[in-house]
């Protein structure tokens, strides 16, 4: 069997679990976003539009529980577009050499940083959803628990379709780039449209149409919305707006976020084949 | 390998090499600085696409069948490629598991070759935390893990204290005697001496002569003559013009030249020729040629006409 991406996998989980700073930080991180934001937003949020007069007699969902979705997405997004920097060091400093001389296709080397991220967001994603239930936030209302773990592992299913998609943009990024700066720098420049032009801490449905035509392309938005669909329900009333989530529009969500991790694979695969590692 | 090429930009670093090592055997790419040689050995492990010539490993055609011939290498690295933060039983794991070895395979493996580095102490010890000479022993365990059918040393003792360069060597003769064929660049003349059965020289991208180590040294002739003398300039002219001697260089600290015969017959008529001429010979030397003398008489400008037997004076910056 091919074990070339576990053993990339394996080392980078390796350092994660060997830093322990980076992994405080990354597990305090999303905590902290949801104890504060979470509940500073929350305060405001729900007296803006206040819990309880949905219409419709639509189950109407605090801030806390709308804004998780958004807190998941964007650790999500972050740990992923940062986890390719691994390969910037080794490719600087270390050891990929000696992988882009060892008989590991090259697609691997992707897939086991992708497997690693995988694991990082799905860790994060499910520290913040128990955080968020601590919190008071209504998570996965009305389900048993057969359900509820099919809820958690939709939830999963998107975000790590995501993060794969980012990581190897990442990895695409890093493998080109010389410098760690460099990439920071175009995360930074990525990041902040990504994450205001989604719906992951306010409704998109007020932007300007070409602010709202760019959410709609925005792979983040796709997560939010499969995160909702599985995490609160078709359909519920959030922040003075009705929200309506069908397993359609979450099929087509999924397929999106798909189709961009297809792309960004290929475009990784691109920059790998022609990269000189000396 | 035949007629390789590689320019970086306007840079030729490999300017036509052909070269073929026998299974079984160790051999060297001798060469100063900037000669060619890790670029040589970037493109033989496929980090760097073969531009110009063909290359084949253990029948391989490294263009065609780049991950077969990857999967039969090992390669230590001129430069260390460590990760500073995995211990040293873990650097050993990962490579193997890099290699698809299975996991007792590779437990085994990397607790002997611990031994043999001896690294046993440390295994748990994070490769930053290890001196150079170990991050270099850990390299060369590393190369050997996988029992590589060829196995490629970038300069395998920089930066060794000579104790652990013996060591080194005798891993490397142990290794060969077990089958491992080995291509290893060096600009040691003693390590090229001491190990290969053949040795390449290498400069400015060619190959300039090959040779095993004896038959290199024989090639400067019997002796080499270093003289100290008030025109240096003048006298390797002289020399050169009166059939005395072979081969004359000029070098910062005199004029060096190799003899056909019997260095100490030569001598005095060298000196009366010099006397003759009005220069004074303030000091001389006289011995067998080392492989220093070899590197150092073949890494020059005028190689091709010293090849075709022609007698050059040469200014050399290289002096030592
Ligand atoms: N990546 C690169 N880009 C541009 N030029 C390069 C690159 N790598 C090597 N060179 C050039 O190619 C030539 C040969 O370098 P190479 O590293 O092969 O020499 P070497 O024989 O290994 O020398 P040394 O004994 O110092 O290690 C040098 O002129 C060097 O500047
Ligand atoms: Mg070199």
């Amino acid at each position: 069997m091919r074990q070339g991406f576990l053993t990339i996998a394996w080392r980078d989980l390796l350092r994660f679990v060997r830093f322990r700073a980076l992994l405080f930080s990354s597990l305090v991180q999303p905590a902290l976003w949801m104890a504060f934001f979470g509940i500073a937003m929350s305060a405001s949020f729900d007296r803006l539009a206040p819990v309880g007069v949905a219409p419709g007699g639509l189950p109407s969902v605090n801030y806390l529980t709308f804004m998780a979705a958004g807190v998941i997405g964007m650790t999500s997004l972050f740990v992923s577009f940062y986890g390719g920097i691994v390969i910037l060091f080794d490719r600087n400093w270390g050891l990929m050499r000696e992988i882009m001389a060892s008989p590991i296709p090259r697609g691997d080397i992707i897939a086991g940083i992708g497997l690693s991220v995988v694991a990082k967001s799905i860790l994060q994603a499910t520290l913040i959803l128990i955080f968020g239930l601590l919190l008071g936030a209504g998570f996965f209302p009305g389900t048993t628990p057969l359900t509820g773990i099919a809820a958690y592992l939709g939830v999963m299913l998107f975000v790590a379709v995501f993060s794969f998609g980012f990581l190897c943009l990442s990895a695409a990024i890093s493998i080109t780039l010389e410098s760690p700066e460099g990439l920071q720098g175009v995360i930074t420049l990525l990041t902040m449209p990504i994450f205001f032009l989604s719906n992951a801490l306010y409704p998109v449905d007020a932007f300007p149409p070409v602010l709202q035509a760019l959410s709609v392309i925005n792979p983040l938005t796709h997560l939010v919305n499969g995160i909702r669909f599985f995490a609160i329900g078709e359909d519920f009333f959030a922040v003075g707006e009705t929200y309506h989530l069908t397993a359609i529009d979450t099929a087509t969500s999924l397929l999106v976020l798909v189709l961009f991790a297809a792309l960004m694979y290929g475009i990784a695969r691109w920059r790998f084949a022609v990269a000189r590692v000396t | 390998m035949a007629g390789l090429h590689h320019t970086f930009g306007d840079v030729v670093a490999v300017n036509g090499i052909s070269f073929s090592v026998e299974a079984g055997e160790v051999y060297s790419l001798l060469g100063p600085n900037g000669a060619g040689k890790s670029t040589l050995i970037n493109v033989l492990c496929t980090l760097l696409p073969v531009q110009r010539g063909s290359v084949h490993v253990a029948g391989f055609n490294i263009t065609k069948d780049p991950a077969l011939v990857r999967r039969v290498m090992g390669i230590v690295f001129q430069e260390v490629t460590l990760d500073r933060d995995m211990t040293v039983a873990e650097t050993l794991e990962f490579h193997g598991w890099l290699y698809e070895m299975d996991r007792g395979t590779r437990r085994a493996r990397a607790r002997d070759l611990m031994t043999l580095v001896e690294l046993e102490t440390k295994r748990d010890t994070l490769t930053k935390h290890l001196s150079g000479g170990m991050k270099r022993r850990l390299e060369i365990a590393r190369g050997l893990m996988t029992r590589p059918q060829v196995l490629i040393l970038d300069e395998p003792t920089i930066g060794l204290d000579p104790r652990t360069r013996m060591r080194v060597w005798d891993y490397i003769r142990t290794v060969n005697r077990e089958g491992t064929t080995i291509l290893l660049t060096t600009h040691y003349m003693d390590e090229a001496d001491h190990l290969s059965n053949r040795i390449s020289i290498v400069d400015d991208g060619k190959i300039v002569i090959t040779g095993d180590p004896a038959g290199l040294k024989d090639t400067l002739g019997r002796d080499v003559i270093t003289l100290e003398t008030s025109d240096d300039n003048r006298a390797a002219g002289l020399l050169s013009q009166s059939g005395l001697v072979r081969g004359v260089t000029l070098r910062d600290g005199g004029v060096v030249m190799t003899t056909a015969e019997e260095g100490s017959r030569v001598l005095p008529l060298v000196f009366s020729l010099l006397t003759d001429a009005g220069i004074a010979v303030r000091a001389s030397m006289l011995k067998e040629p080392s492989m220093d003398d070899v590197f150092l008489f073949y890494t020059g400008r005028e190689l091709g006409e010293q090849l075709a037997g022609q007698i050059t004076v040469r200014h050399s910056p290289r002096g030592r």
